[in-house]
């Protein structure tokens, strides 16, 4: 979509919508919902639409405007170590899962 | 599904002998304890004979004026770290509590927690100097299980903790629940389906309690850190771990230092399991080295490991799993509470995360809990979380089975995950090997071979563990000669240095023996995360394999400069580089590397790679399957015959692959039958030593015979999955429905001793029992 003023033709980011797993405890923070959608082209965005949507939410998953180090995403089966700036595709499929770490 | 090598390549699949092999078997290897320098002090640490206690008062002062001391600190030499949760590598660290398990402040939280050190020119007088130390305790009730802990009137070990939702396990704070203390700093819930549905479909329901005991991973070599300063205030510490960069981070964090003053240099190591990947000594040793200006080494001995390093934690488990009579699992409901020792961060959440990872359930619930209790600190042990959460599961599924008249292998085909499958937490498995693990164990000889004989029982179970990723370094550098060598930062436990050597050997075209895999200190290369999470041959070996292209890359331009062609005029094959036209003889990379300082300089291969988080890169799942015999008059267990089927993924040396399949079945088996942490009614430990702690020797097991199943891991060029942990989760089960078979009774609780055996089997009057013991006389 153009947006135009001023004399500037500006282009509006394509708005990627993407589906978010909410973890079962949390799920009181989205009215039992375990999926909703959210928009952002990187998952810190994705956050900030959760936190618009259902407030509250994004303290359990951020932190200094970072992942929290016991919270891990996955995203389409890939788990990156992006944190805030992992990509997020058109329709992805979102999972916040416990950090782990092994022996 | 072999373990031949794959035409494909000439050393990858091959058994060369290790490169640090020989160094080792003649006592030449360097471990952390023979490490020493001029004017090196040795420290010791006092430790809290309290389970639980509030410090009223140090005094040093006595200590001090002996001769030979040259300091001595306590928790108020620490500076206090502010509590905040770092990502060290594969670790979730709250610093704050890692300070204050380093070094106790104003609590003592177990029997052996530090309360104080010294340095001295002998390790005698060190010794002494503690006995001098005056500690004023006021002792306080000790809580040493998760349900005591859980308990509303519970004492309070850490008066800030709040419980948290999903894994935040070491950030007090309140998010759930009223706004009290807790000793429940951490609940996680995976959850999907119709619970009530899936058990209402079901035509047979099992509900049962299990409960396993904290059991130490038992590595041979003691803990040990000798630290010296510079004159520039720069500090080196020498230290067996697992991780020389965690150790930099969390020394740093722990002494508020630069981690650009730390260097810290990894010796061989005798064995980590996980237990190996934090810091006890190295922050005090430090702190001693800087407080007396001299370097000093400390060196635990096994009552302090035992007493004062983190084992893994027992649990407490409730588990419910229904079935229809086809074998179809219809729903699965699961309480977990682990142990996590006097702070936050049991394996709490991979726990819930592995348990039933086989399986494909539809209705599904997991909870599990983080609870502290006064005993060490927990740290990670070989696919932590999953052996004890896989033996309460796997134990109900052999009972399902059973009532589904199926055979157990059978029973879990019917339900087996693969690709696509959920996994408990939610996303898919990619490609996996789960069922050609059953299938394997199905099709061996050893399940084909019918056990006879009274008192005897074959059991199966199956596991589930990650895969690490995170980040590693490599640097390949050619030498004038044409050898080889390869640097990382990857502590090698396993054998990881032969199978370093291997992928740049065959990435190169040599011989392996023409490769020399070194491991840098952390000055030398680049951020490398732990060995651990089944890591290090899969990660650091995607560095290595990406850094030998690199250097393979850069040698083929040199090859076209002598050739004035260009790089894509040149291939490299067989071993040689040759002119695609023929143009000239080819060039080996002996001849080329003589060639390279007038082609512009040495060639350095290098390559960093951020593999993703845990379980990220790949997952591994292993089916075991043991025989047992029981004495039938003392109960006592013993191992008949053992077989692992595991997928490796493409095993890079056979050998050592095996060796970790054998490795992680034997302590299984040792977490089965014998190990567990005995504490009287004060909460001090009474086994501090390996005659007490039983773990078992080769005179307990027969050989562990291995399958490897290749499904090659799409996530990884050469198709290598990690090996290290997954074997260690089903022997406890397989043991359990063994001994089930044997002699009736099914055990809820680890470990499965003689006394614990034949009280059961007493209490139980198990009329096959009974019947058995009448038939052999």
């Amino acid at each position: 979509m153009k947006l135009e003023g001023a004399g500037l033709t500006r282009v509006r980011p394509f708005v990627l919508m993407a589906t978010v797993v909410i973890p079962a405890l949390l799920r009181k923070l989205t009215n039992g919902q375990d999926r909703v959608t959210a928009s952002g082209r990187n998952l810190g965005q994705v956050v900030a639409d959760l936190e618009r949507q259902f407030p509250g939410l994004r303290e359990h998953l951020v932190e200094d405007d970072e992942l929290k180090p016991s919270v891990a995403v996955s995203i389409d089966g890939e788990m990156g170590m992006a944190g805030v700036l992992e990509p997020v595709r058109e329709n992805s499929e979102i999972f916040f899962i416990p950090a782990i770490g092994g022996g | 599904m072999a373990s031949d090598q794959s035409p494909e390549f000439k050393v990858i699949g091959t058994r060369p002998v290790r490169p640090d092999g020989v160094d080792k078997v003649t006592g030449r290897a360097k471990y952390g304890a023979d490490y020493t320098l001029p004017g090196m002090l040795h420290g010791k640490v006092l430790r809290s004979p309290h389970a639980h206690a509030r410090i009223r008062s140090i005094d040093v002062a006595r200590a001090l004026r002996l001769p030979g001391v040259k300091a001595i600190v306590t928790g108020a030499d620490f500076p206090e770290v502010k509590g905040v949760m770092a990502q060290v590598g594969e670790l979730i660290v709250n610093t704050h509590y890692l300070s204050l398990n380093v070094m106790a402040r104003d609590k003592a939280l177990y029997d052996g927690h530090a309360v104080a050190a010294g340095a001295a020119t002998s390790k005698h007088i060190a010794e002494e100097a503690l006995e001098l130390i005056e500690v004023d305790y006021e002792a306080l009730p000790p809580v040493m299980t998760a349900e005591e802990a859980m308990r509303p009137d519970a004492p309070v070990l850490l008066e800030e903790l709040r419980t948290r939702l999903m894994a935040h396990r070491t950030d007090p704070g309140a998010l759930e629940g009223p706004d009290r203390a807790s000793n429940v700093p951490g609940h996680i819930r995976f959850e999907r389906g119709d619970l009530d549905a899936g058990f209402r479909a079901a035509d047979y329901v099992v509900e049962r309690e299990f409960t396993t005991a904290t059991v130490h991973q038992g590595y041979i070599e003691p803990q040990n850190a000798l630290a010296v300063y510079d004159a520039d205030e720069h500090l080196t510490i020498y230290c067996s771990t697992q991780g020389s960069f965690n150790v930099r981070t969390l020394t740093a964090s722990v002494l508020a230092m630069s981690e650009g003053k730390i260097r810290v240099v990894p010796a061989e190591i005798g064995g980590g399991f996980g237990g190996k990947t934090t810091v006890y000594l190295e922050p005090v040793a430090a702190l001693l080295a800087k407080k007396s200006g001299r370097p000093v080494k400390m060196v635990m001995t096994r009552a302090e490991v035992l007493r004062a390093t983190g084992p893994t934690s027992g649990i407490k488990a409730k588990v419910k799993i229904g079935a229809r009579r086809d074998g179809k699992i219809t729903a699965a409901e699961v309480w977990l509470a682990y142990e996590a020792g006097a702070f936050p961060g049991s394996p709490f959440a991979p726990g819930a995360m592995c348990t039933l990872a086989p399986y494909i359930i539809e209705n599904l619930r997991i909870d599990s809990y983080d609870v502290v209790v006064n005993r060490p600190k927990v740290a990670a042990y070989r696919a932590p979380g999953s052996p004890a959460s896989a033996f309460a599961c796997e134990c109900v599924l052999d009972e399902l089975a059973e009532k589904c008249r199926l055979d157990p292998i059978e029973f879990r085909m019917r339900n087996a995950a693969h690709e696509g499958a959920p996994q408990p937490a939610g996303p898919a498995f990619k490609k996996i090997g789960f069922a050609e693990t059953l299938a394997a164990i199905r099709d061996s000889d050893h399940y084909r071979t019918p056990l006879n004989g009274p008192f005897r029982g074959r059991g199966v179970a199956s596991g589930f563990w990650f895969n690490g990723g995170l980040q590693s370094s490599a640097i390949v550098n050619i030498h004038g000669d044409g050898s080889v060598s390869v640097v990382t930062g990857s502590v090698d436990i396993g054998g990881t240095r032969a199978a370093q050597a291997m992928i740049v050997a065959e990435t190169l075209g040599i011989a392996v023996d023409e490769v020399r895999p070194v491991v840098a200190d952390t000055d030398a290369i680049g951020h490398t995360d732990v060995t651990g999470g089944s890591r290090t041959a899969l990660a650091t070996g995607m560095a290595v394999y990406e850094a030998s292209r690199d250097a393979r890359d850069q040698l083929i331009g040199r090859a076209a400069k002598i050739w004035d062609k260009k790089p894509d005029e040149v291939v490299f094959e067989q071993g040689v580089f040759r002119p695609v036209d023929g143009s000239a003889p080819s060039l080996n990379l002996r001849q080329l590397a003589g060639r390279l300082a007038r082609t512009g300089g040495p060639v350095v291969g290098r390559a960093t790679v951020n593999a993703g988080a845990v379980g990220a890169v790949g997952n591994a799942f292993a089916t075991v399957c043991i025989d047992v015999e029981v004495d039938p008059d003392t109960a006592k267990v013993r191992i008949l015959r053992c077989t692992i089927a595991q997928d490796v993924g493409r095993a890079l040396h056979p050998a050592y692959v095996e060796g970790q399949l054998q490795g992680a079945v034997a302590q299984g088996v040792g977490w089965a039958l014998n190990e567990e942490y005995f504490y009287d009614q004060k909460g001090t430990l009474r086994n501090f030593g390996l005659l007490d702690y039983r773990m078992p020797t080769c005179l307990d097991l027969p050989m562990i015979e291995t399958i490897m199943v290749e499904v090659p891991n799409p996530n990884h060029p050469l198709g290598v999955r990690g090996v290290g942990e997954v074997g260690i989760v089903p022997p406890m089960a397989a043991v359990a429905s063994a001994i089930y078979r044997a002699v009736g009774v099914r055990m809820a609780e680890l470990p499965m001793s003689a006394p614990r055996l034949l009280k059961a089997i007493i209490e139980n009057r198990v009329t096959t029992f009974d019947a058995q013991a009448t038939a052999a006389k």
